[in-house]
């Protein structure tokens, strides 16, 4: 065994049911390096890793940690060999404070000192530059917060093996940067991080090597430095795929949605949308940039009729080109989705709203029409058509269309909401983080939908986090800054600097 | 005023069974688990500790009082942490549903307490009771010197034991939760099983003890009903004697949000409700009416601890769910 490899991971299997997760896939991770496991959804990435931290036992295979042959059984194991996890969806107790948190599970005096705990927290927390208050409960932190506390909660258990399963998902630029920061130091101190992504920017910027998986299978391990974000992608796809999206001009734009004067406020009172006013036209995209947090989600559920909206607000909706006007604001959801307005929101949780778990795919494709029968009975063809056609479309991983959706990894799930969503052929499609999770492949294809979309002749309003993306695919951006419109940009001819300016420009003018 | 006395005594004795089921019951709801089994681990325990008494008394040729205490304690514990038991491999191992896991517990224990209350009568020739030795021991106050002291000593110090324990038990039971390390791992299993375990606690040992030991000590609140000889007999099996105070104490849990100290005051305001007839009757309020009292009171408490929705006292976030740690 190499005295450079922390982890050396041999022959591992590892089934569900039917599916195969990890198939005979053997990695190596070396003391002092940042490794990035790039693979599509579905591919056995977080499974892999999983079994590292206990979560998950192999059907077979060998794991050695420097050195030493061990078995892993538990989560209990993994620390007490010095690996931690940070996993995708936080594993941390809600109505806890940070402190309690990190030392959940430890021994120690049995008696709980919190005093003593929240200065060590402080001390860890201060060497790596992170800022967190250890008596705050995890339900006041925003997700980054939840995230550093993730992080220390590891460090403090004296780990030297970290794995971090897609940890910028819902981080801001900035937050990510500092993140990075962090693990390069941490690397600097000679322990060993893996982390999970589907942003190849962020791989080629941070890691050291590559190890790239398909469909549970082990496809190779590159050297960072000499790969690029074309190569890595075919290597993830297994065959050359164009990364550029395309953006055909829109065709006669009409005004579909106008939105005047929309504001709303949240159940403490503060002002959540100020003043926003737009116009949505018809075979455009118009992108929403912001901070997350900026309003977006109200927005979209203030058009859609999901969240009540001020009394000044007014959204006119033109269904057609005659210049016929129908006002949105105070009609019901139902009746809003009937005129031709489509949400496809996809939530933090995706299981959380808009898909049942476990129902399957067909069923969950009926959630969406079943008012249309006019039967007593359930009519399953169109569904089950419907769901045939979606797999296929997006390449969902799946055994069939009757495996409930819960047993699907999350960007396939993913892939399941968006296909329903644009498939009821709507005037108005409103999607919010289509892409978030989703690997590169994925992300495309929905791009590639939406513009399908466009081209017959749809509004299509998309939320986005990915500045690149939103600069690539829309036509023009409105930028909302602490739920105000700070700018509405032309796609074609802004910058990355001036949106991202934009993004936070309120909140300078509000600094001293 | 001596009305007012009487009542509050009153009052702080019948607290004791509904706290001693509550605190069991919170014990077990803070390691996710719903056992709506309280009623039927109350018979059990009744029953047992009954039982363990009588046996005890027959055998020996001078029964100690001390001794029969214990055995009946013992008994009344290990008999209800069994039916706990049968829950747990039910809920935990096997991962049935709850609810109708805690269902069938409550009818089966409630059927084990009657035949086997039923049995012992029948065996002693109709009529079994504990010799006064027992029960002195469970219903004399245990500082006859400092009851003596007018007003605070009836007040404070006229009880059995089994009420001071109860209340000792919630104290220690709030500091074990909220001031120690297993305390702070039990919440968290309640609260999120995955985050408990991927932190390296046991969550099938916590959820094991946590549930047997809530169970046996909800039992020992059947044998303070049993045993006790305010309400008339004492030490004796009365048929369906504890008669819904294990559903009471589910109710109380939630009453308590879920804190074992504040149990105590919960406990001792639905004792005093079902005390009340005999204290401060009204004439035309006939006393069936006070009966309902409690059982009006938790449908009132239900709604309005539903209707209060603070961050701070909602139940543990995974109660009612069983755990497995490769589910996807």
């Amino acid at each position: 065994m190499d005295p450079l490899n922390a982890i050396e991971m041999r022959d591992i299997t590892k089934t569900f049911g039917q599916v195969l997760a990890s198939s005979h896939i053997s990695l190596d991770i070396r003391w002092g390096e940042i490794l990035a496991l790039l693979g599509e959804n579905g591919s056995g990435k977080t499974t892999l890793m999983n079994m590292l931290s206990g979560i998950y036992f192999p059907d077979s295979g060998h794991v050695h940690v420097s050195g030493k042959e061990v078995t892993i059984r538990s989560p209990k194991d993994a620390i007490a060999l010095g690996i931690g996890m940070v996993h995708q969806h936080f594993k941390l107790v809600d109505n806890m404070t940070a402190a309690e948190n990190i030392v959940l599970g430890l021994r120690g005096s049995w008696r709980l000192d919190l005093k003593k705990i929240s200065a060590k927290v402080r001390e860890i927390s201060e060497r790596y530059g992170f800022n967190i208050n250890p008596d705050r409960k995890i339900y006041d932190m925003s997700v980054s917060e939840k995230q550093t506390v993730e992080i220390v909660k590891v460090l403090y258990r004296g780990a030297n093996i970290l794995i971090l399963d897609e940890p910028t998902a819902v981080l801001t630029v900035q937050e990510t940067e500092k993140l990075f920061a962090v693990l390069r130091s941490m690397r600097d101190d000679g322990k060993s991080i893996v982390i999970i992504t589907h942003k190849l920017h962020e791989v080629l910027a941070l890691s050291d090597r590559v190890t790239v998986l398909r469909k549970g299978v082990y496809i190779d391990t590159v050297k960072t430095s000499g790969a690029t974000a074309q190569s890595l992608t075919e290597m993830m796809v297994g065959r050359a795929v164009s990364l550029n999206i395309d953006r055909p001009a829109p065709v006669k734009p009409t005004p579909r949605l106008v939105v005047k004067n929309v504001s709303c406020m949240d159940d403490e009172g503060v002002k959540i949308l100020d003043d926003v006013s737009f116009t949505a036209r018809s075979g455009e995209i118009l992108g929403i940039a912001g901070i997350s947090g900026s309003g977006q989600k109200e927005l979209l559920e203030g058009i859609a009729g999901l969240y009540p909206l001020a009394g000044a607000s007014s959204i006119q909706y033109f269904p057609d080109d005659s210049g016929q006007a129908t006002e949105l604001v105070g009609k019901r959801p139902r009746q809003i989705r009937d005129l031709g307005v489509a949400l496809s929101f996809v939530p933090e949780d995706r299981l959380g709203m808009g898909l049942v778990g476990s129902m399957d795919l067909s069923d969950n494709m009926l959630l969406r029409s079943y008012s249309e029968g006019r039967n007593f009975f359930t009519n399953r063809k169109a569904p089950k058509k419907l769901a045939e056609d979606v797999v296929e479309q997006l390449r969902i991983a799946t055994p069939g269309v009757s495996t409930p959706v819960s047993r699907l990894s999350g960007g396939n799930v993913q892939k399941v909401l968006v296909g329903r969503e644009i498939s009821v052929s709507p005037t108005v499609l409103m999607t919010a983080y289509a892409v978030r999770g989703l690997d590169i492949n994925t992300s495309y294809t929905i791009y590639g939908l939406l513009n399908e979309q466009k081209k017959a002749g749809v509004a299509v309003i998309y939320v986005g986090e990915d500045l690149d993306v939103l600069l690539e695919l829309c036509d023009r951006i409105v930028v909302l800054c602490g739920g105000r419109v700070s700018g509405i940009v032309e796609g074609r001819a802004t910058t990355k600097e001036e949106v991202g300016l934009l993004m936070t420009s309120l909140k300078k003018e509000e600094a001293p | 005023m001596t009305d007012v006395l009487n009542f509050l005594v009153a009052a702080v004795l019948a607290l004791c069974p509904l706290l001693l089921g509550t605190l069991g019951e919170t014990l077990t709801e803070k390691s996710g688990n719903l056992n709506l089994g309280v009623e039927g681990m109350m018979f059990m325990g009744g029953v047992a500790g009954l039982a363990g008494s009588i046996y005890y008394e027959k055998a020996a040729a001078h029964p100690v009082a001390w001794v029969s205490v214990v055995i009946a304690l013992v008994c009344a514990f290990l008999c209800a942490a069994f039916g706990a038991f049968l829950y747990s491999v039910l809920t935990i191992s096997l991962r049935a549903n709850q609810n109708v896991t805690g269902l069938a517990l409550t009818i089966f224990g409630t059927g084990f307490g009657n035949f086997f209350g039923e049995l012992l009568g029948n065996s002693a020739g109709g009529y079994a009771a504990v010799g006064d030795v027992t029960k002195g021991a469970f219903n004399n106050g245990i500082f006859p010197g400092l009851a003596n002291i007018p007003v605070v000593g009836k007040l404070l110090f006229s009880y059995n034991f089994m009420v001071y324990l109860s209340i000792a038990l919630a104290l220690v039971m709030a500091y074990i939760l909220y001031r120690t390390r297993t305390g702070l791992n039990l919440r968290a299993v309640g609260e999120k099983h995955a985050a408990a375990d991927a932190a390296g606690v046991n969550v099938t040992a916590y959820k094991y003890l946590a549930t047997c030991v809530g169970g046996g000590i909800s039992g020992l609140g059947g044998l303070y009903i049993v045993m006790n000889s305010s309400n008339g007999v004492g030490g004796v099996w009365v048929h369906n004697c504890i008669a819904g105070y294990g559903w009471l104490s589910v109710a109380l849990v939630i009453f308590a949000t879920w804190h074992p100290s504040r149990a105590i005051l919960c406990a001792l305001i639905f004792g005093g409700l079902s005390v009340m007839r005999y204290y401060f009757p009204v004439s035309f309020i006939p006393s069936s009416i006070y009966e309902v009292f409690p059982y009006i009171a938790t449908i009132v408490v239900l709604v309005s601890v539903s209707m209060r929705r603070r961050r701070k006292n909602q139940p543990p976030a995974s109660l009612g769910l069983a755990y497995f740690r490769e589910e996807r």
